[in-house]
């Protein structure tokens, strides 16, 4: 096929193909089911920091600032559980795994279809579970680890959050085997292995995690159903259970979890970095095995989360070897992209700049994660705000970068128009720069002794809360601009047929946006030779 | 076109299938890792406890599974031969082993219960902290792998079905293949479990 000039195509593009809402619904077309996905994630995330933003507005000044504990506790809870399960669990692998990945491999379609509109039926069905228990029970005040004996124990709905959760896990592995299964199967012939695009690597090395890590914590979580249901005891003292397991277990997949999060964020930054630096990537090789490498070693590290639960000195020893030892390939991918970078011909259009951000949020954050892992530093900032501003650094500043880098990237193929390239490169500086206000703040009170999940302080802590707080409206304010640039964009962007970016993946040979069929010209060829 | 195309390949419907086995073992594998945990620390009141249970029972539903699995396997082989009757009879006999195995784990599990050993039952609150541990993880596993028996079966009759109606044939038979595969699984899953908890000293 030429490269370098899409073939003009007679047949229409997936999004007028059909009309109607059951043209949407019903859709099998995994460009369709990722616009599904993209929709109900957009509008998760932005429920996610709105109240992520109220939560800070709470720990504004000290004292009780606009809610009382209860309230602060079931919305902690839900931040976590819908930052986590709806959006950066599914965000980027489901949005553009599915649009993107079928494309790269060449192939019509992944290789269930209608397994893949299941699962996203099963995501919504898990989401409305999820969000139900605001008016049903009660809003759970776990927090989103679900601990026990705390989740056994509360009054308030955790059955219906934990399964919500155990759906949304289900909907998550179907995503993962059929992405397997589709690599395996639908490469175009001739594609081997080693010629994969990074973003495909990525998403398939994600997709074992996610297929052999996520029944932990389904089982895990039922073990928490039928202990509130029955009292089985298996986590009870007074039963001879052991709440340690519970957090083994739990771990066991939400460790794993994290690299579910970051490993197809590193593939998007893999995929964009050359493309801007008119640059072959920096060894191909080192950043699909470094990726193979994250997704085993990310396997073995759970238990770094416990250091202060009560574990033999060795176990200590063990897991914090492992978990530097996974620094190793993350790194490896780092200088890479640096590598890649350098002497190449850059072009700064905001997919690149959310992707240098990237590269500096989460080098922070992972530098942070260190001390966090490193078992003398780990009992000093344990359960501080130090872990909650390490976590946003890596997940937020690390993958949610990603999906702005990812939904910059491939939005004018995705809609054939373009968005505005000053207000998203306006959108996000604002927004590095309210990051950084909001969440370096967070580190410095951590290591000053300000614990996590509370929702008032001493006033000696009121300096910087106030200036995290402040970062918090600098970050929604980036965001806005953003999303309304997008939003305005689908409707009335400059309607584009051609590559914007000079891209060599396959994904942007076809017509812009695609086809139902992906490559009409390529199977037409194919059948008439069949 | 293609979409007939891609349901043809079935080496990739296997992969599928043989994917989400992998999950499920790792759904079971977790319960088989508290189970080891907590026969590590109270190994006398699990042999106590596993006394308890009838293993004469557990024995014959271990036979009546593998019977099962056997006749499902046959089964791909007759429809894979064209022959159709042979299927569909070797199918329902599938079925029938799964009906018996659940009417025995019924009758078990009503024993255990007018004993009063099930959760939060007094009799059992009163007995060592092993033996209550011993009596939850035998709910919560026979449970759930009661659960693949009905997923499973369900299966199966969904292939007589489509064989009778001529989906399944000797030219495409995937969907039964895969539904042995799911009921072999479930099958395995057992030969585990039944040394766990009744053969266990």
């Amino acid at each position: 096929m030429d490269k370098t000039t899409p073939k003009p195509s007679s047949a229409p593009s997936y999004l007028d193909a059909a009309h109607g809402w059951r043209s949407w619904l019903l859709t099998r077309d995994h460009k369709r089911i990722a616009m599904l996905y993209l929709t109900a994630i957009s509008v998760f995330f932005v429920a996610g920091v709105t109240i992520g933003v109220a939560m800070r507005l709470e720990l504004m000044a000290p004292g009780r600032t606009i809610m009382g504990p209860q309230t602060y506790n079931a919305l902690f809870t839900l931040h976590g559980v819908i930052m986590i399960f709806l959006f950066i669990i599914p965000g980027i692998p489901a949005v553009f795994g599915n649009f993107v990945l079928p494309l790269q491999i060449g192939a019509e379609d992944v290789f269930f279809p209608r397994l893949n509109l299941f699962s996203w039926y099963l995501y919504m069905f898990g989401a409305v579970f999820a969000l139900s228990t605001l008016f049903i029970g009660g809003l759970p005040d776990t927090g989103w680890t679900f601990y026990v004996p705390f989740s056994t124990t509360t009054k308030t709905n955790v059955t219906l959050a934990t399964l919500a959760v155990f759906i949304l896990g289900f909907s998550s592995i179907v995503t993962g085997l059929n992405f397997i299964t589709t690599v395996h199967r639908l490469r175009r012939p001739g594609l081997g292995w080693m010629q994969l695009p990074l973003f495909t690597w990525s998403v398939y090395a994600t997709a074992w995690v996610q297929v052999l890590a996520t029944p932990v914590i389904g089982i895990t979580l039922l073990l928490i159903i039928a202990e509130r249901l029955f009292g089985i005891g298996l986590f009870d003292p007074a039963k001879g259970g052991d709440p340690i397991l519970y957090q083994h277990l739990f771990w066991l997949y939400s460790h794993p979890a994290v690299y579910i999060m970051i490993l197809p964020a590193m593939g998007v930054v893999s995929e964009v970095i050359p493309t801007f630096s008119r640059k072959r990537v920096f060894g191909y090789n080192a950043i699909v095995y470094s990726t193979l490498g994250i997704a085993v070693v990310g396997s073995l590290v759970w238990a770094h989360h416990m250091f202060t639960s009560g574990m033999s000195d060795t176990a200590v020893f063990v897991f914090s070897l492992l978990t530097f030892l996974v620094a190793v390939p993350s790194a490896v991918k780092v200088f890479n992209w640096v590598a890649t970078l350098y002497k190449g011909s850059i072009d700064l259009s905001p997919p690149l700049l959310f992707a240098l951000f990237f590269i500096y949020l989460f080098s922070f954050g992972g530098l942070g994660g260190l001390v966090l892992g490193a078992a003398g530093t780990n009992i000093h900032v344990h359960d501080t705000q130090f872990v909650v501003g390490h976590f946003h650094y890596v997940m937020f500043g690390g993958a949610g970068m990603a999906f702005f880098a990812a939904l910059h990237y491939w939005f004018p193929k995705m809609f054939g128009r373009m968005y505005d390239i000053d207000s998203a490169n306006w959108g996000a500086w604002i927004l590095f720069i309210g990051f950084n206000l909001l969440y370096f703040p967070m580190q410095v009170l951590g290591l000053q002794g300000m614990p996590r999940r509370y929702y008032d302080y001493v006033p000696h802590f009121k300096r910087l809360n106030a200036l995290s707080t402040i970062g918090s409206w600098i970050l929604a304010v980036g965001l806005v601009i953003l999303i309304y640039n997008l939003i305005h964009s689908i409707l009335y962007g400059r309607k584009i047929t051609q590559d914007p970016w000079i891209g060599t993946t396959l994904e942007w040979t076809t017509a812009t946006p695609p086809p139902t069929e992906n490559f009409p010209a390529d199977a037409e060829k194919e059948q008439s030779a069949a | 076109m293609t979409a007939a195309h891609l349901n043809q390949d079935a080496e990739g419907s296997r992969l599928g299938m043989w994917l989400f086995l992998f999950s499920e073992l790792m759904l079971f594998g977790g319960l088989f890792i508290v189970y080891a945990v907590y026969l590590a620390r109270y190994p006398a009141d699990f042999a106590a406890a596993g006394h308890e249970l009838n293993s004469w029972l557990g024995a014959t539903n271990t036979v009546v599974l593998l019977t099962s699995s056997l006749l499902a396997a046959m089964a791909v082989s007759a429809v894979q031969m064209d022959k159709r009757r042979l299927a569909v009879a070797l199918i329902s006999g599938t079925l029938l082993c799964a009906a018996v195995f659940l009417c025995i784990k019924y009758v078990e599990w009503g024993a255990k219960f007018a004993h009063g050993l099930y959760p939060n039952a007094s009799e059992l609150s009163e007995r060592p902290h092993g033996q209550i541990l011993f009596f939850g993880l035998y709910f919560m596993i026979t449970g759930l792998h009661a659960v693949h028996v009905l997923a499973g079966a369900t299966l199966l009759a969904i292939s007589l079905g489509l064989i009778g109606r001529g989906k399944i044939t000797c030219h495409r038979y995937v969907f039964l293949e895969n539904s042995a595969l799911y009921w072999h699984l479930v099958d395995l899953i057992w030969i585990f479990i039944f040394p766990l908890f009744y053969l266990i000293v």
